[in-house]
């Protein structure tokens, strides 16, 4: 593990000051970076913690919109009986990511700047049309997740925010990697305000993604039969030594039934 | 029976320290003056070296030394020796490349060492390794076995076909006779998996030289240090054993991976006088999975002939055993003498012949691993039963019933070597048929079905041979050194005990168990008695702890030690007593003269041993300690019979574990908390086989499965709440009528787990599952069957 320079921000703007440098990269839970650093797969000269600043915490229900501060952990919006009550499928997802530590230390803003193509907010973000809140603007879903690893954010930019449109029905269904129990393909299905929508996380290549296919087949018909006969193209599935591409398109299926099953009981 | 004698479920005398967090492992041990060492380690399989160069590392802060092949064989420093011999089937030794501690010439697994850093701190020390350049050209490495023996790459020049050894037991013309004459042959094909041990405690060593004295001392993480001290002092370094001691403190588990003499404990003992600075090694846990030994990694071919009534006729196996880059301390004997001398099983078999050939591969070393051959064996037979029962449609049940060993046979000679001693297959499994409510399956399977899921049951009637073992037995078969063990039963003036014993215990209970041995013997409180283990300077001599051997081999030693004790005492007694010795009995801890009611506490014996003022010191010396060596007759044969209840996911491939019954005869039960303990650890871990872990390389030898992020360890949701009971037939050649637990539920339950997940699969027309029975592997063998 190398060096590194400590920060601790006191504001946003701060933050964003401090992180602007190409070797510096701002500080959430830590689940996975600081993980990264250990292992020297990752060697920022600075690290600029975001956890003293405030206004990046909390979870508020404003008519059909909850919002979630982006440095809230993933046990506050599990436990949040106001995001249970709002949309149970989004509570149901953050409690089951990882395990009670990674719950109690991880953060929204953190998993979805990451962008692991295995983990499960960015199936939650695209699947139910969130918005995401930075210090500078306002980003779709579907334009922020852009590759393994890769979002629209700018250096410098602070997610402090993700607005989540309340859906009519909702359910996320993870079938787990034996081993490391991150989500092998995780399909994240609702139906509301932004459409009805299929997100996919741990199966593409190219990280998660939308079935267009089922979402066309569920917005005739929101049933697990209407997915029955589509196939999903291998040549977009990761492969690796728990799941070979065709093995995962082949989930991809029956995971997604089993979330609109879910959604629609 | 006492309140902490033989067969009390008396609650483990070491569980308050480790719960509390006052375990004392070997990372907790620091010297005065320690110093750190990080290994550089080869990052490919198979490369020739052109040159190391230290000088940058060297320079670099607080570097002290590093060292090199070079500078090992400069000191002429020795390889890392193997402890048991094998031969071709001409009688020729086996191929026994030199194991160099640090790589000399090539690196031949990813994990080889090159190079050891010693610096101030730990960290100095893995940077500074990062400065060393190793000039290494890369060369093919072979990973399949069966390409290995084809010819090209050889991972030792003088290993032909890359062949360790090429092995044979039984006479192949009887058997083929058999097999000309069979109603029905059964043919499988088992890829036994290769599984990476991970103990929670990673391997950790210190050695400290004293240069005053010229003593050195190696703390560090093995199941047996007087066999390290043996195997590092007389063969590597040239330390004669009175100025080496070796210690081994609380071991955080090891499951045969800590049995070995490992090339780490070497350097740094040898390091340790040329830095004149203590060093430190503790194993990060990706160095833990590629260079801890791993285990398995069998591919066999096995046939089965029967007459039309489903009784066996011979048995025709052929395998192949990875040993891997180079051959660790046990590893030609797992899967000669420990495997296929079990290929019996619990059956009449008449004749039975194998052939092994040992394979060199670039990857890590392969050697015992729980169970240790009889895992493979148990696998390979039980899978091929129950094939050959549903090929012939009889009852999986009867199958066995058909061909068990009847109980009334014992001793019973089988074709291969072993003879068993006792042993009731029809009462283990007839209670485990009425534990499983094998009766109400059916029912279950039905309303299983309605769910949409497959349920399968499967059974595993195994045998093992453990408490290893006979030394006379063990040299004939190649093993280099005598598999007794040793106890020292000391009692002290005021009465309480120290048991000295050669067994280590790094997870198995010795210290509760133990005393209740000597409890139950003496009469001592149990709380009055320690055992101490782990220390060649305290212990004088051990053959340590696998094998299951801890309580037949070691547990009789102390026994017979206890056993002079109370001879000892009877001399004592009879003196103060003023009676003859031939008149004085021992019961409940005390000494009583035969018809009279005079009578010593063992605690008045004890005190008077330490105060002799009368003593007749001619004929009754003082003092009150006794030594024994125990070496076994015979392997102990636990066996018993494991049934396992699946449910399978037909569109996931997800294999559910919704019961598992095991009825196991270990012998004579001391502590059933202890044997359920064992049976439990070792059931999760054959499950863990057979679902779950697989040791994976590609092609180039890199270990794809090398981290918990694609290495399957079995966790406490993948497993059911077993059943667990015991029945008892007790062994023949040990006092305590004891056989052995420690690996009986790995052995079982692996065969038990597959048959079941093929017995769900069987209405899709699945006939065969690959090891692990992984989703993706359940999934497609579903595809296959066109199901």
């Amino acid at each position: 593990m190398s060096g590194f320079n400590y920060h601790k921000a006191s504001d946003v703007a701060d933050a964003a000051g401090k992180s602007s440098s190409d070797d510096a990269l701002p500080l959430a839970g830590g689940m996975t970076l600081l993980p990264s650093i250990k292992l020297g797969l990752s060697a920022p000269s600075d690290l600029v913690d975001l956890a003293g600043i405030d206004g990046l915490k909390g979870i508020s229900v404003d008519g059909d919109t909850v919002t979630i501060g982006a440095m809230t952990r993933h046990a506050d919006v599990a436990g949040s009986a106001d995001v249970r009550k709002a949309i149970p499928a989004l509570a149901a997802m953050a409690g089951g990511i990882g395990d009670p530590q990674v719950r109690n230390r991880g953060t929204i803003g953190g998993s979805i700047a990451n962008n692991d193509p295995a983990a499960d907010y960015p199936a939650a973000c695209l699947g139910l049309g969130a918005t995401i809140v930075t210090n500078n603007r306002e980003i779709a879903a579907d334009d922020f997740f852009t590759g393994l690893f890769e979002t629209a954010l700018d250096a410098g930019e602070i997610i402090t925010a993700v607005k989540f449109p309340v859906p009519a029905k909702a359910a996320y269904e993870k079938f787990p990697n034996p081993a490391s129990r991150y989500a092998l393909v995780g399909v994240f299905v609702a139906d509301g305000p932004a459409g009805t929508r299929v997100a996919v996380t741990g199966a593409g290549l190219n990280g998660v993604f939308r079935q267009g296919d089922m979402e066309s087949a569920l917005g005739a018909s929101f049933s697990a039969d209407a997915l029955e006969g589509i196939s999903v193209s291998e040549g977009d599935m990761a492969s690796d030594l728990h799941a070979a591409a065709d093995y995962r398109a082949h989930l991809v299926g029956v995971i997604a039934k089993r979330a609109v099953a879910a959604a629609a009981g | 029976m006492t309140e902490h004698g033989i067969g009390v479920a008396v609650k483990r005398k070491e569980d308050r320290r480790f719960l509390t967090g006052n375990g004392n492992y070997t990372d907790d041990i620091n010297r005065p003056g320690q110093t750190y060492a990080y290994f550089l380690r080869s990052q490919v399989a198979h490369a020739e070296i052109r040159g190391v160069d230290t000088s940058a590392a060297e320079q670099a802060d607080g570097v002290l030394a590093v060292f090199t092949g070079a500078d090992l064989a400069a000191d002429e420093v020795g390889g890392i020796p193997c402890g048991w011999g094998l031969t071709f089937q001409n009688g020729d030794p086996m191929i026994e490349p030199a194991h160099p501690a640090l790589a000399q010439g090539k690196v031949r697994h990813v994990g080889d060492a090159i190079a050891v850093v010693v610096a101030e701190t730990r960290k100095q020390a893995k940077a500074a390794a990062q400065l060393i350049e190793a000039d290494l050209n890369e060369l093919p490495a072979v990973v399949d076995m069966k390409k290995a023996i084809e010819g090209g790459t050889l991972v030792h020049d003088e290993a032909a076909e890359n062949t360790c050894y090429d092995w044979a037991i039984g006479e192949k013309a009887d058997v083929d006779a058999a097999f000309d004459a069979a109603d029905h042959v059964t043919s499988i094909d088992i890829y036994n998996n290769r599984l990476i041990p991970n103990a929670i405690e990673p391997r950790v060593a210190l050695a400290e030289y004293e240069a005053a004295s010229g003593d050195y001392t190696l703390y560090t993480t093995t199941q047996n240090p007087h066999v390290i001290r043996l195997l590092m002092g007389a063969f590597v370094l040239q330390i004669p054993e009175h100025k080496l001691r070796i210690v081994a403190p609380d071991v955080g588990g090891g499951f045969g991976s800590k049995i070995f003499h490992y090339a780490e404990e070497a350097v740094l003992t040898w390091a340790s006088a040329k830095v004149g600075r203590p060093i430190k090694w503790t194993a990060e846990r990706s160095e833990s999975f590629m260079t801890d030994a791993h285990g398995r990694d069998h591919v066999t071919h096995a046939e089965l002939a029967l007459d039309k009534e489903g009784k066996f006729l011979g048995l025709r196996v052929h395998t192949l055993a990875n040993m891997g880059a180079y051959l660790s301390s046990f590893a030609p004997a797992i899967p000669t003498y420990l495997h296929a001398t079990l290929l019996a099983g619990v059956y009449t078999t008449p004749l039975i012949y194998a052939n092994i050939r040992a394979v060199f591969t670039n990857t890590v070393p392969v050697d015992a691993y729980r169970g240790a051959g009889r895992p493979e064996a148990a696998y390979l037979l039980e899978r091929i039963v129950s094939t050959a029962a549903r090929e012939m449609g009889i009852d999986q049940v009867e199958i066995r019933r058909k061909n068990f060993i009847p109980s009334d046979a014992f001793p019973y000679q089988t074709p291969v070597a072993l003879q068993y001693d006792s042993g009731d297959y029809e009462a283990t499994l007839s209670a485990a048929l009425e534990a499983a409510d094998v009766d109400g399956f059916a029912g279950r399977k039905e309303a299983a079905a309605k769910d949409g899921k497959l349920r399968g049951l499967g059974y595993s009637t195994y045998i093992e041979a453990c408490g290893v073992a006979p030394s006379a037995v063990a040299g004939a078969l190649g093993a280099r050194a005598g598999l007794y063990e040793s106890a020292v039963v000391r009692v002290h003036p005021t009465g309480s005990v120290t048991v000295f014993t050669g067994s280590h215990s790094h997870g198995q209970s010795h210290e509760t168990t133990f005393a209740q041995l000597v409890s139950e013997q003496l009469g001592v409180d149990f709380e009055a008695i320690d055992i101490v283990h782990g220390d060649t300077s305290k212990i004088q001599f051990g053959m340590g702890t696998y094998g299951s051997r801890s309580l037949a081999v070691g547990g009789e030693a102390i026994v017979r030690a206890a056993n002079k004790i109370v001879d000892k005492g009877k001399k004592i007694a009879a003196h103060i007593l003023e009676a003859s010795e031939t008149d004085i009995e021992f019961a409940d801890g005390s000494y009583t003269v035969k018809g009279t009611d005079k009578a010593m506490a063992f605690g008045e014996v004890a005190l008077a041993a330490y105060v002799p003022h009368n003593f007749p010191h001619e004929t009754l010396e003082p003092g009150l300690e006794e030594s024994a060596f125990f070496d076994p007759l015979n392997f102990a044969f636990p066996g018993g019979c494991h049934v396992c209840e699946v449910e399978v996911d037909p569109d996931t491939g997800v294999v559910d574990v919704v019961n598992f019954t095991a009825v196991d005869d270990v012998g004579r039960v001391i502590n059933p908390m202890v044997v359920e303990g064992q049976v439990h650890g070792g059931v999760a871990q054959g499950i863990g086989q057979a679902l779950m872990e697989n040791a994976v390389y590609d092609e180039n030898g890199q270990l794809l499965s090398g981290s918990y992020m694609d290495y399957t360890m079995p966790r406490a949701d993948d497993v059911p709440s077993y059943q667990v009971s015991t029945e008892v037939t007790l062994c023949a050649h040990n006092s305590l009528g004891v056989k052995g637990v420690g690996e009986v539920g790995t052995i079982g339950s692996t065969p038990a787990v597959i048959n079941a997940v093929v017995d769900a699969l069987a209405e899709k027309g699945v006939t065969d599952m690959p090891l692990p029975a992984s989703p993706q592997n359940v999934w497609r063998a579903l595809q296959e069957a066109g199901a």
